[in-house]
């Protein structure tokens, strides 16, 4: 069979035409009560994400502390998720045993994925044995640059085998894929293959370019289509360049008005990021009590070490 | 509230529309429900209305010389908001003569440098103030917020920014030959864009040294009248706009007034043809703005998603009071069933209601006449045998609103189809063949505008050559800009407005 476009398969994206869209989101005007629940709703989100070389037991620490309890405010739920490197798993774990926290661990090479198909299985393996919740990886950007969209889903196929009962991220990089038509069709590559309650996401947040409300859409798009056709929900996980509650009431909103009530929380859906922690809390207590709060005034999450 | 369609016929319409689009029982379906409610966010900034409005006549406000007011109310809530006042033939004589005046011993000789600061003025004071008259904006007219403090004013002044870079440029525009303005220009404009229209019909006219007598519609003049205002605080020379408001005779008066030297329109069909045959014993010059029926063509290989958000931006813009919306959508036979099915879950989310809250998307219709005329047109349309399909969204309990509605089954004869409805209604067709899709997208007295939804752009260029129409959006639609000439073929109209084109014709050519 001679190669063809890959939107030819999955449809195509307007790139003038997503942005526009999107831009319409953030035209929304979220106050009071509908702010509080915006803000409470993407705390209990939030992977709280630390993927340093020089993560250490003690930040690991610090971080699931900071996810059990963001505040000293009490009605504040924990995060979703800590998102570590696999050596830290049982860290992690001794720190969160007892807590509804589910840890994610990246694998598969994070963040390039440039290993033996052998190898990121056997990471997959190693972190699920440790005790990871939750598995992020990587797709081969490579392969599918390259046209080999099969090789692409094989891999991932293999990679929800390997993770047994752990739910699985698929990071589809998609500053990488350049194209909005990538984007889309990289979605319905992994969704194909992946099990309900499993999740696509958009960055590794090491390569250029991170989520956008634009990517993020096209990928709701997808999940919508997708669930439409098959009946299986799919998750969406935007990561990396979300920093201000704002942003995150945007990104909500897109949820919402696209896949609709039942994508509005944090089993369908998930916020990569760390500084948006405190922001939100910020944004909380600011509607609670009409003042903002020195950044001290909060406990540290993960950035700025 | 007269909407004429119970409840339980919508939902047996509904009902049947997705079994028609072959949804089975016991899909998974979307649920939009009230998890996460947007709290009201009213915009609350004054709009600084008056309580009464008298004619705007030799840089003057005064009274109409028969005493008499008119109430504008607000479409949403049917409470009055201004008086206006009425003006009558003698009203409309002594604004000419104002004109006249300010065009012979001012404006007309005035150098264009100096014409384009008043212009400049303009502009920027339209800015300064943009919010408040954006909230008047919807108060009078209904229109949501988001779009006359995103679209309406925002682009009233670009279209005077614009022209004020003419006016000292006029000897450019028409290269070898020499221009000169035509005179006093009467200008008679709608009540779907307001103030928007207003600066479509003032700026170019200004630009080009002509003097102004406009009257805008009788629904929707409390925009135009602050716009007076404005004037006034730009200190432009007296007489070089007027404004007389009114309703359909006002309007005969001003249209067939011997010292207009041109009239331009914009309005439905009907009344445009009124007018051209009040002229046709005069060598008055015309331009005219007139109805649309504008086929929206979606192939099958189009980017799907950004189409459906097109179409519903293309029908539901302004609560489809738009002379070119998309009020018919050719859908390729292919696609059509899932296409139709995306339309109707994209409207799920759209917000009907208050105009002036942030969050609304459709606002409420401009008048209980325009609103009888949408009921009336979609009970034919259901009488018919075309397919009705409205969103379950709730309405407010008093003013004049109309939920989102889509025709599945139309056909070419359908009333539906044939004739503008200028509320938010889409009839939908289908279509096989690219000709099959030009030969029914042509099949309209009117020719205002066209949209084209593909990826491939060989069938962009052919489409744009074959659609008879005065613009040709691809995959987009409702895409304006000053310096973008905007206008019809057959009987949406002729000349054009926007542009060097627009602004030709407010030039005399020797």
């Amino acid at each position: 069979m001679t190669k063809h476009s890959i939107a030819d398969d999955f449809g195509a994206v307007d790139r003038v035409g997503i942005e526009e869209r999107v831009a319409k989101f953030t035209t929304r005007s979220i106050k009071r009560k509908s702010k509080l629940w915006g803000l409470r709703t993407a705390v209990s989100m939030v992977d709280l994400t630390t993927l340093e070389g020089k993560d250490t037991p003690g930040k690991v620490a610090s971080l699931c502390h900071k996810a059990r309890q963001p505040s000293d405010d009490a009605t504040i739920p924990p995060v979703a998720a800590v998102c570590i490197y696999p050596s830290l798993i049982k860290e992690a774990r001794k720190h969160l045993a007892d807590s509804p926290i589910k840890i994610a661990s990246v694998a598969t090479a994070f963040p390039s994925g440039q290993s033996s198909l052998k190898v990121r299985l056997q990471e997959v393996k190693y972190a699920v044995n440790a005790g990871a919740d939750e598995i992020d990886m990587v797709i081969n950007r490579g392969l599918f640059l390259s046209g080999e969209y099969d090789a692409v889903q094989d891999e991932i196929a293999a990679v929800v085998e390997a993770c047994g009962d752990a739910t699985l991220k698929v990071i589809l990089e998609v500053s990488e894929l350049e194209t909005y038509d990538n984007v889309r069709a990289a979605s319905f590559i992994a969704m194909q293959v992946l099990r309900a309650g499993d999740f696509i996401k958009t960055s590794t947040g090491k390569a250029g370019g991170s989520a956008t409300l634009a990517n993020t859409q096209v990928m709701l798009e997808a999940i919508r289509d997708f669930y439409l056709d098959t009946g299986t929900p799919i998750g969406m996980k935007p990561a990396g360049g979300i920093r201000t509650a704002k942003q995150a009431l945007h990104y909500l909103v897109a949820v919402k008005e696209t896949l609709g009530d039942a994508w509005l929380n944090s089993s369908r859906y998930r916020f990569g990021a760390s500084s948006l922690l405190n922001d939100l809390l910020r944004q909380i207590h600011k509607e609670k009590h009409g003042a903002y709060q020195a950044p001290y005034y909060f406990s540290e999450a993960a950035e700025s070490y | 509230m007269a909407i004429t369609l119970d409840p339980s016929e919508n939902e047996s319409a509904s009902k049947d529309s997705k079994k028609k689009h072959g949804r089975r029982q016991g899909m998974p379906e979307l649920i939009f429900g009230d998890l996460w409610e947007y709290d009201p966010a009213p915009e609350t900034a004054d709009p600084r209305i008056r309580q009464r409005y008298d004619l705007f006549i030799g840089g003057r406000f005064i009274a109409p010389q028969s005493g008499e007011y008119f109430t504008s109310i607000n479409p949403a809530t049917e409470q009055p908001v201004t008086e206006i006042a009425l003006a009558n033939s003698a009203d409309v004589d002594s604004a000419y003569m104002a004109a006249q005046l300010a065009y012979e011993t001012v404006w007309r000789d005035m150098t264009g440098r100096e014409r384009g600061k008043y212009i400049y003025r303009i502009a920027r004071l339209l800015q300064d103030r943009a919010r408040e008259f954006a909230v008047a904006e919807s108060i009078d007219g209904g229109k949501p917020i988001r779009e006359s403090r995103d679209f309406d004013v925002p682009m009233a002044a670009a279209h005077f920014f614009y022209h004020a870079g003419w006016a000292d440029k006029l000897a450019y525009v028409a290269p070898g030959r020499t221009v000169e303005p035509i005179g006093v220009v009467g200008q008679v404009i709608p009540w779907n864009f307001p103030l928007l229209m207003l600066a479509w019909k003032i700026a170019p006219a200004m630009a080009a040294g002509n003097c102004v007598v406009l009257k805008p519609a009788e629904t929707t003049s409390a925009t135009a009248m602050k716009f007076a205002e404005l004037l006034q605080e730009a200190e432009l020379p007296d007489g070089v706009v007027n404004i007389v408001t009114g309703a359909g005779e006002t309007g005969a008066a001003l249209t067939g007034h011997p010292a207009a030297r041109k009239i331009a329109f914009t309005g439905s069909t009907e009344v445009g043809k009124l007018i051209m045959r009040q002229l046709a014993e005069r060598g008055t010059r015309m331009t005219m703005e007139l109805g649309g029926k504008a086929a929206n063509v979606v192939f099958e290989d189009s980017p799907i998603d950004q189409a459906v958000e097109g179409v519903v931006n293309g029908i539901f813009f302004n609560q489809g009071h738009v002379c070119c919306a998309g009020s018919r959508l050719l859908i390729q036979e292919s696609i059509a069933d899932s296409f139709v099915h995306k339309l109707q879950q994209r409207m799920a989310s759209l917000r009907v209601g208050d105009p002036l809250d942030k969050n609304t998307d459709i606002g409420a219709i401009n008048s209980r006449e325009q609103l009888d005329k949408i009921c009336d047109l979609v009970e034919s349309g259901v009488a018919e045998g075309a397919k009705l399909y409205q969103p379950a969204c709730p309405l407010p309990s008093r003013g004049f609103f109309f939920r989102p509605t889509l025709f599945t089954e139309v056909t070419q004869s359908h009333r539906i189809a044939r004739e503008e409805i200028f509320g938010p209604v889409l009839s939908i067709l289908t279509f096989r063949t690219m000709d099959e899709a030009i030969e029914k997208a042509n099949n309209t007295m009117y020719g205002l505008s066209a949209g084209v939804w593909t990826d491939k752009g060989s069938r962009i260029l052919r489409m744009a050559a074959e659609l008879k129409a005065g613009v040709v959006w691809a995959n987009t639609f409702n895409k304006f800009d000053p310096s973008s000439p905007f206008g019809g073929y057959k009987e949406s109209g002729f000349g054009r407005e926007g542009g060097r084109q627009g602004l030709l014709d407010y030039l005399e050519l020797s």
